[in-house]
């Protein structure tokens, strides 16, 4: 078909947005690096405990908890949504925990059929009920980041702040930064050895349930921009891409903010290039980061392998990421 | 396993699989002759909106709607392909992948329609193989350049094919005559929409999957369970791989249109997943898994016509989920609900059992004088409450281990149960015995040992402890171990208390 790649303008891409609506695309760009970013932050600590999936599996999860919430509360209200979801997350982690422990099956089948049920639940949830749930097929899977300047503004002392989903997402976006910060070492410590951290007197269970009850209210907030799905890309690339740069984890941290503002931003400008999803433009731009940073990284980059001697690729691999 | 064991079972395995898949073939040449008659004109489904549910099963179960026949069809074809592909990803503990490749070949299913013009299943089958296969070959390819874990390789794929998808297909859908194509129902399926074409496609696939499996049941089968052996028999690892992932793609693809992208990873694990639960042997659980997904397929298809409009896919995997449940309690061997009810109905055996060797020791230390043993005694004896004595001894009766009295304080052995008793107190005293005389144990420190280990020695054990101990008469404090002689049957003037009482 015709036209399926619009022609590149460089006006039209890059300058014209900021000229026609500078505040509306302003509102979608701090979106997207407020969700990137928190999102961002916990994968890192996701990748490193090789639970990735487990943060696929909360993200698809979650949506029933959000469509039962909203039918007995009968309001979107943030607060709400985000405890139904953190209920759905919790529950998702201990249906996991209950399959794996209880079964001989497997963690990866575990969690393959747990999310796939509870989020079977909610699209038939959110289909029968199509006319109370403010929730569509389409918000689930594209998200609706373009709205986001749409909504009404959050007003604090009279002052108009920021629309109302950047507004929620800014503190949780917060909330995230500073657990992090101040969970840093917990964190850090149960991710690298469960024993040690045990020793230590944290109980890694509460840890564990822990994280994933924030991770859940991160998705959940992060869900109306992105949609369930293209939420485990934000949870997964930066901290991937990160993770490839550098083996000390404050910096793969920062390089997460980073991957999250450039991403952001360049997935802005392709999804106006390409008149398509904003959401998944901005996964593509994250994957193009991280398919630089797999061929370009000065330690292992694919592009430098030819040049390299067996012997002294062996002696580089590194293990993992040493804590401080 | 050893070799030999490990060919008998996989030659067992292919034999049962080829006995079923006959079976399968003549079905199913059945069911197709039910979609290609020729038949009269209705509704589609989607059409009918003023019908009350009762006339919606009515309908469904007359099958007189064509759509409805190629959709019951098309999801009963999946059901299988899927859960006979499925098995081999959940033993290989690679669900995941199931799931990473459902959402991967997103963008392939744009391309094959982006290049076709139309919806063709051909076309987009041929995309979203390609994509799929380029898919699987990234993560391994992550995995082996880069110290990322297979997790996060699954995952970055998965999210970043699936946003090139996204991308396609919101693209897709802004072109002129993108928005009819009928190419979101890719999303979460509407087995309605299904067309002959497809179905013609989707049974292709299942039979060219089957015969596949078959062909290769050998090599697909030591692979799975230990491939460093298939490495070593010179089995074509990589090759057999990769043709798995193939086949996982056709059938993901075929699927898509009934499931739905986002959910077709589900009829891939959670049947496979039940039947992993109920058997213990592949050839078992591939018939079942089978099965399983075929009977997941049916009730999607059946509830989302009951409702109108519904998309299949969700109602697909609630089928299936319902099943799993159902394993994960009720399993004979692995269920929950099983497992804990063998062991109260274990743990009430060897109270039991306590109870009859108190019985025996009361009647020992009057030298087997005396009808029966009364409650009281068996009370002072264990240290227990006369109610907790006589609740045992009422399960007990309930059980026909013993016959209680008139009064309700006598409790008399059955000629069965006196025997019973015998070989516990004789398990008892031999494993004392073994351990004092054997592994040089204190005798003030067997009895915790021998009280547990009474319950479980077999008749084999025995024997061999018997030998090893030479036949011995006495245990380490001096009783009299009983013999098989005295078990048969004590002399009539010594058991006199047997039978007597109510039941």
């Amino acid at each position: 078909m015709d036209g399926f790649v619009p022609a590149f303008d460089f006006h039209r891409v890059f300058v014209e947005p900021w000229l026609s609506d500078p505040a509306g695309y302003a509102w979608i760009a701090v979106m997207a690096v407020l969700v990137t970013t928190s999102c961002g932050l916990l994968g890192c600590y996701l990748i490193l405990r090789r639970m990735s999936l487990v943060g696929d599996a909360i993200s698809h999860s979650i949506l029933p908890g959000m469509a039962v919430a909203f039918l007995l509360s009968n309001s979107r209200d943030p607060f709400v949504m985000s405890v139904g979801a953190g209920v759905a997350g919790l529950l998702t982690t201990w249906i996991i925990e209950n399959i794996h422990g209880r079964t001989r099956l497997k963690q990866d089948a575990a969690i393959g059929i747990t999310f796939s049920s509870l989020f079977a639940i909610g699209v038939i949830l959110i289909t029968m009920y199509a006319g109370k749930v403010d929730l569509d097929q389409e918000c689930v899977l594209y998200g609706e980041i373009i709205w986001v300047p749409e909504f009404a503004y959050v007003e604090l002392a009279g002052i108009e702040i920021a629309p109302q989903p950047v507004f929620v997402m800014g503190v949780v976006t917060l909330i995230t930064v500073v657990l992090v910060v101040l969970f840093y070492k917990v964190l850090l410590v149960s991710s690298f050895d469960a024993g040690l951290a045990g020793s230590l007197g944290y109980n890694p269970r509460v840890v564990h349930y822990l994280m994933m009850s924030v991770l859940a209210v991160v998705v959940v907030s992060a869900f109306e921009s992105v949609g369930a799905i293209l939420v485990i890309a934000m949870l997964i690339l930066p901290g991937a891409t990160a993770y490839l740069l550098t083996d000390r984890f404050p910096i793969m941290l920062s390089y997460t903010v980073v991957h999250a503002l450039i991403s952001s931003l360049l997935g802005l400008h392709l999804g106006i290039w390409w008149d398509c999803s904003m959401a998944g433009a901005m996964v593509v731009a994250g994957m193009i980061l991280f398919l630089l940073a797999w061929v370009f990284n000065p330690a292992q980059g694919l592009a430098w392998r030819p040049f390299r001697h067996k012997a002294a690729e062996a002696i580089e691999l590194p293990g993992a990421v040493l804590p401080e | 396993m050893d070799g030999s064991k490990r060919l008998r079972f996989a030659v067992d395995q292919t034999l049962g699989v080829r006995r079923f898949m006959g079976w399968l073939n003549g079905r199913f040449i059945v069911m197709l002759f039910c979609v290609w008659a020729p038949c009269v004109h209705a509704d589609r489904i989607g059409d009918i909106v003023e019908t009350t549910i009762f006339e919606q099963a009515l309908r469904f179960f007359t099958f007189s709607d064509p759509s409805l026949r190629y959709a019951l069809v098309g999801a009963i074809l999946l059901g299988i392909s899927c859960g006979v592909l499925g098995s081999f990803i959940v033993v290989r503990k690679m669900a995941l992948m199931g799931d990473t490749l459902s959402h991967a070949v997103l963008p392939g299913v744009a391309a094959g329609f982006l290049w076709s013009e139309t919806k063709d299943p051909v076309a987009i089958l041929v995309g979203a193989t390609v994509v799929g296969l380029l898919a699987t070959v990234l993560v391994s390819l992550i995995r082996q350049t880069t110290k990322i874990k297979e997790d996060a390789a699954l995952g970055l794929v998965l999210a970043s094919f699936f946003g090139v998808g996204i991308c396609m297909l919101t693209r897709i859908q802004k072109l002129p005559n993108g928005n009819q194509s009928g190419i979101d129902k890719f999303m979460f399926g509407q087995a309605a929409a299904l067309t002959q074409q497809d179905v013609t496609l989707m049974f292709a696939t299942t039979v060219l999957t089957i015969i596949l499996i078959v062909l290769f049941y050998k090599g697909l089968l030591a692979m799975s369970f230990d491939p460093a052996f298939a490495v070593s028999i010179g089995l074509p690892v990589k090759a057999i791989h990769y043709m798995l992932m193939a086949l996982l793609a056709f059938a993901i693809v075929v699927s898509l249109q009934a499931v739905g992208v986002v959910l077709v990873s589900a009829m891939l694990i959670t049947p496979a997943a039940s039947a992993y639960l109920l058997t213990d042997r592949m050839k078992h659980m591939l018939v079942l898994s089978a099965i399983f997904g075929m009977l997941a397929g049916a009730i999607g298809a059946f509830l989302s016509f009951l409702g109108n409009n519904l998309p299949t896919g969700p109602f697909m995997v609630i089928g299936a989920s319902v099943v799993f449940v159902l394993a994960y309690f009720f399993a004979p061997k692995h269920g929950v609900l099983t497992r804990w009810y063998r062991h109260l109905r274990r743990r009430q055996r060897v109270r039991m059992e306590n109870m009859l060797k108190a019985m025996h020791r009361v009647m020992e230390d009057r030298d087997f004088h005396g009808e029966g043993v009364s409650v009281k005694e068996l009370a002072t004896l264990r240290r227990e409450t006369l109610e907790d004595i006589t609740r045992t001894v009422q399960e007990m009766v309930r059980n026909k281990y013993v016959t209680l009295g008139e009064a309700g304080n006598m409790v008399y052995f059955t000629p069965e149960s006196f025997n019973h008793a015998c070989r516990i107190v004789r398990n008892h005293r031999l494993w004392e015995l073994y351990l004092t005389n054997e592994v040089d144990y204190q005798a003030d420190h067997v009895h915790e040992d021998a009280e547990k280990i009474e319950h479980v020695l077999g008749e084999e054990i025995v024997r061999k402890l018997e030998r090893a101990l030479d036949y011995p008469k006495t245990d380490p404090h001096g009783k009299k171990i009983p013999e098989v002689r005295d078990m048969s049957g004590l002399p009539q003037e010594i058991a006199t208390g047997y039978g007597k009482g109510r039941n």
